[in-house]
């Protein structure tokens, strides 16, 4: 790729964050006034779009983003208002914006007559506000006196220099407002000998007469707004030799500038600190570590006969090595973390265009934002998370009449959360609609043979329902949420990412589905257990403790499984030995039962039997769809030390998998409710 | 050089002193129990000899375990056990061969690798219609190599119901 191409490519990629910024406050706006601070965003970003565009003869985009850069400016600066059914608009022009950038990036010219409609009424609301403009604008330069003169102290720093900005244009571009003069002020440059090259000394005082308006000049120095001292000051009492008087102030005041420079440099140290690497250098780093944790782990399993007070020194190193590589494995984890905004403000977008379709008025409230997710994960829940919004909307709220009859506000709201608890994330997903109704849930169950007709439920249990595969409310398949797809697929794809969902809901109230998933898909802290001379791994945040019955506590149920107390509690006992169908080989079991209580999703304790606890380690989740299938009561595989794989048990799916053999009836609703529970790791 | 590196190097060399017609393709034959197999050259990623794998529970009997390639996780398949007969005694003489189908990784566990064979399309014969049992599909075809049949592998049927099934169902259906 030579240098052009280089460049070019960067400036799609700008075009790519500044386009999102765009939108995001496009989805944001709303007739009448607004927030300046976005406007000013989103005016910023079609003006450095079409700079852009301009540099490599976009022609048409330049176009484009000239009228609308155009219509933003007024809007941003109050001389014109939104008006009913404007900020839709230019959401879509934002669409027509980003569909020139693709056809410029793809190097096809877009269709012909793309933009024009939207290009003829950008225009229209120019021409429009015009008159109302020009009156402000002429109020404005009252405002502001003296006839259109100014003086500008101009001071740039080294960071305008770095990003190519060259004061040579900027005075073209003033001069082009209105008769120029600039004096230059040589007294910060130092010995040539001491000089920095690329610093820069010179400031310059420039006097521009007749410039039409404050807000022209601003615009002038938008792009190296940040990067330089900048002050525009009427020029009220005129000196007799604008150059006479700078040089006085020059020579006079050396020692006064740089004082008023430092209170002046608040917004210059608002410097970008961010990088764009490739996610597949960061995957590459990831898995880099990952395979130094395994290799540290195999270390420390080898030496670990060195468990002696002769080798304390190196005890002391091989710990202090394996604290460096776990700091090590969160760095780089947390290179992969991203706030959930990317994710969640293209929702803003998706509910205004189906609301619109679907004839509801709907507001979405965003909260938590700022959450920090691994990236796969953010970019896996893209899907499941806009067809529940959809879902909620479709499904969930009602129609204006119908709201208006159930005596709610005619706007219905669905709510979008996301937080961090226990080491996991919970989204959650809300609407204030008519609910699930646990009756019309459990005919139409029956109905598809998913339950018997007798079984008897809990309303949880009846709710869980809609997650099983072949079940969907919708009387009729619309063609916004109901293509034949349900919520058994949003449920198998957050298991495919190790988490689960689950809803809560009450009629009329509306409904909440919570999503938890883990923080990464990468690591997790372990405890190696044995059975039967195989070994695996329990996820540590499942375990509560570790206890040995009496084998006399310990009962037999009807349906062959059994029980131990537990300060008063009955656990239910998994014997690993039977759920893996593992074979003893003739050996014996082992004299005294170790059980390892753990608990599921729902909070329910039940004790797994096992051989021995081997000890705690971190391992590496690697997937086993990757190249297999799911298999229940797995959640994935790990490398240990010895270089070999081990699953890693799924709790939930094997508390399913010994509910289901020891129940009589398959269809019971304990098979609902554990379907609902199982859930899967993938790396 | 890696182990593809090296197959394909023999390969040709081979092909090289045999061959005569242009379009031969190269296969990797092996054998397990009595009978002789072969698949396409470009499908083996590696040749490794046998280590012990993880089991995993409640699969068929001819799903042996997993295995820790590089950090990647593959199933490692019993080829004769797959195909009919019984489950194979494995030793560190036996061979697992890597290959790849529709960017997953599987191991076939087979009792050693025989030879490179080199043929064109129109010596694989066809194989002959039978009671159409589902079996009888992972067969591609047959080349008679001196005198011993060998049996082309279609890898996508021989693995489709455990390893593929997985990569279906991974296609999200909510786009």
């Amino acid at each position: 790729m030579n240098d052009f191409e280089q460049f070019k490519q960067t400036f799609f990629d700008e075009c790519e964050e500044l386009l999102q910024q765009f939108e995001d406050v496009a989805g944001t706006l709303k007739a009448g006034s607004n927030d300046p601070a976005g406007l000013d965003d989103m005016f910023r970003s079609v003006h450095s779009i079409k700079a852009g565009a301009g540099a490599f003869k976009f022609d048409r985009l330049v176009k484009f983003a000239h009228e609308l850069e155009n219509v933003m400016d007024r809007v941003r600066s109050g001389r014109m208002e939104l008006a009913e059914g404007d900020p839709e608009f230019i959401m879509e022009a934002g669409d027509v914006l980003q569909d020139l950038v693709a056809a410029a990036r793809g190097g096809v010219e877009a269709a012909a007559g793309l933009e024009d409609d939207a290009l003829t009424r950008l225009q229209a609301m120019l021409a429009g506000g015009s008159a109302e403009a020009a009156a402000a604008e002429v109020e404005k330069a009252d405002n502001e006196g003296g006839a259109g003169d100014f003086r500008i102290d101009f001071r740039p720093h080294r960071a305008m220099y770095e990003t190519a900005n060259e004061p040579q244009l900027l005075f073209h571009a003033l001069a082009a407002l209105g008769e120029l003069s600039a004096v230059a002020d040589l007294t910060r440059l130092p010995d040539l000998a001491k000089m920095q090259p690329d610093e820069g000394y010179v400031s310059w005082q420039i006097d521009l007469r007749g410039a039409p308006d404050r807000a022209a000049i601003e615009e002038v120095f938008e792009f190296v707004d940040g990067d330089c001292d900048l002050t525009i000051e009427p020029l009220t009492s005129v000196p007799a030799s604008p150059v006479e008087a700078a040089v006085e102030e020059a020579v006079e005041a050396p020692d006064a500038k740089p004082v008023a420079k430092a209170e002046n440099s608040g917004p210059a140290a608002v410097q970008s600190t961010s990088i764009r690497v490739e996610l597949e250098r960061v995957d590459q780093l990831v898995d880099m570590v990952g395979e130094l944790v395994i290799a540290q782990a195999m270390a420390l399993d080898s030496l670990s006969e060195l468990v002696d007070i002769r080798h304390v020194k190196q005890l002391q190193a091989l710990e202090d090595l394996t604290m460096r590589t776990r700091q090590l494995q969160e760095g780089v984890m947390a290179v992969r973390m991203q706030p959930l905004k990317a994710l969640f403000q293209r929702f803003p977008r998706i509910v205004r265009d189906l609301s619109r379709k679907l004839g509801k008025s709907v507001r979405l409230e965003l909260d938590g934002e700022a959450t920090e997710v691994d990236k796969t994960i953010i970019e896996e829940l893209s899907d499941p998370l806009t067809h529940m919004i959809r879902n909620c909307m479709d499904h969930g709220l009602e129609t204006p009449e119908e709201r208006q009859a159930a005596g709610k506000p005619e706007q219905g709201v669905v709510r979008l959360s996301a937080e961090h608890r226990n080491g996991r994330i919970l989204i959650r997903v809300s609407d204030d609609g008519r609910g699930l109704n646990p009756e019309k849930v459990f005919n139409k169950a029956v109905e598809n043979g998913l339950i018997d007709a007798d079984a008897e439920l809990s309303k949880e249990e009846i709710e869980a329902l809609i997650f099983m595969p072949g079940f969907s409310t919708a009387a009729e398949i619309s063609d916004v949420s109901g293509r034949g797809v349900g919520m058994d697929v949003v449920r198998r794809n957050i298991q495919k990412l190790g988490g689960r969902v689950t809803v809560e809901s009450n009629e009329g109230e509306g409904s909440t589905f919570t999503l938890a998933l883990p923080l990464t898909l990468a690591v997790l802290d372990g405890m190696l257990v044995s059975v039967a001379g195989e070994r695996y791994v329990v996820p540590l945040s499942a375990i509560v403790e570790t206890v040995c019955p009496e084998a006399s506590a310990i009962r037999a149920l009807p349906d062959g499984g059994t029980v131990m107390p537990l300060r008063g509690e009955a656990i239910r006992l998994i014997d690993l030995c039977q759920s893996m169908n593992l074979s003893r080989h003739g050996q014996p079991e082992p004299l005294r039962k170790l059980a390892v209580i753990v608990e599921t999703e729902f909070g329910r304790r039940i004790g797994l039997v096992v051989d021995e606890l081997l000890g705690q380690q971190q391992v590496v989740i690697k997937s086993l769809e990757a190249n297999y299938r799911r298999i229940e009561g797995v959640a994935g595989t790990a490398i240990l030390g010895d270089g070999r794989v081990r699953l890693i048990l799924d709790i939930d799916g094997l508390a399913a998998m010994a509910g289901r053999n020891s129940d009589v009836s398959p269809k019971s609703g304990d098979t609902a409710k554990s379907e609902e529970a199982t859930g899967g790791l993938s790396a | 050089m890696n182990a593809e590196e090296a197959v394909l190097a023999t390969a040709e060399a081979i092909a090289a002193g045999r061959d005569t017609s242009s379009d031969a393709k190269q296969y990797v034959s092996f054998a397990a129990g009595d009978e002789q197999y072969a698949v396409d050259i470009i499908s083996v990623r590696e040749i490794k000899g046998w280590t012990d794998v993880t089991s995993l529970p409640n699969q068929p009997d001819h799903v042996r375990g997993v295995l820790n390639l590089r950090g990647a996780v593959l199933p490692i398949i019993d080829l004769q056990c797959r195909l009919g007969g019984g489950l194979t005694e494995t030793s560190p003489r036996h061979v697992i061969v890597i290959v790849a189908v529709d960017d997953r990784q599987v191991g076939l566990l087979v009792d050693a690798v025989s030879d490179i064979l080199s043929a064109s399309d129109e010596r694989i014969q066809p194989v002959p219609e039978t009671s159409g049992r589902e079996d009888a599909r992972v067969f591609s075809g047959f080349l008679t190599e001196e005198d011993q049949m060998v049996a082309m592998l279609d890898l996508p049927r021989l693995l489709g119901s455990e390893v593929l099934e997985g990569a279906l169902h991974e296609q999200s259906e909510l786009q």
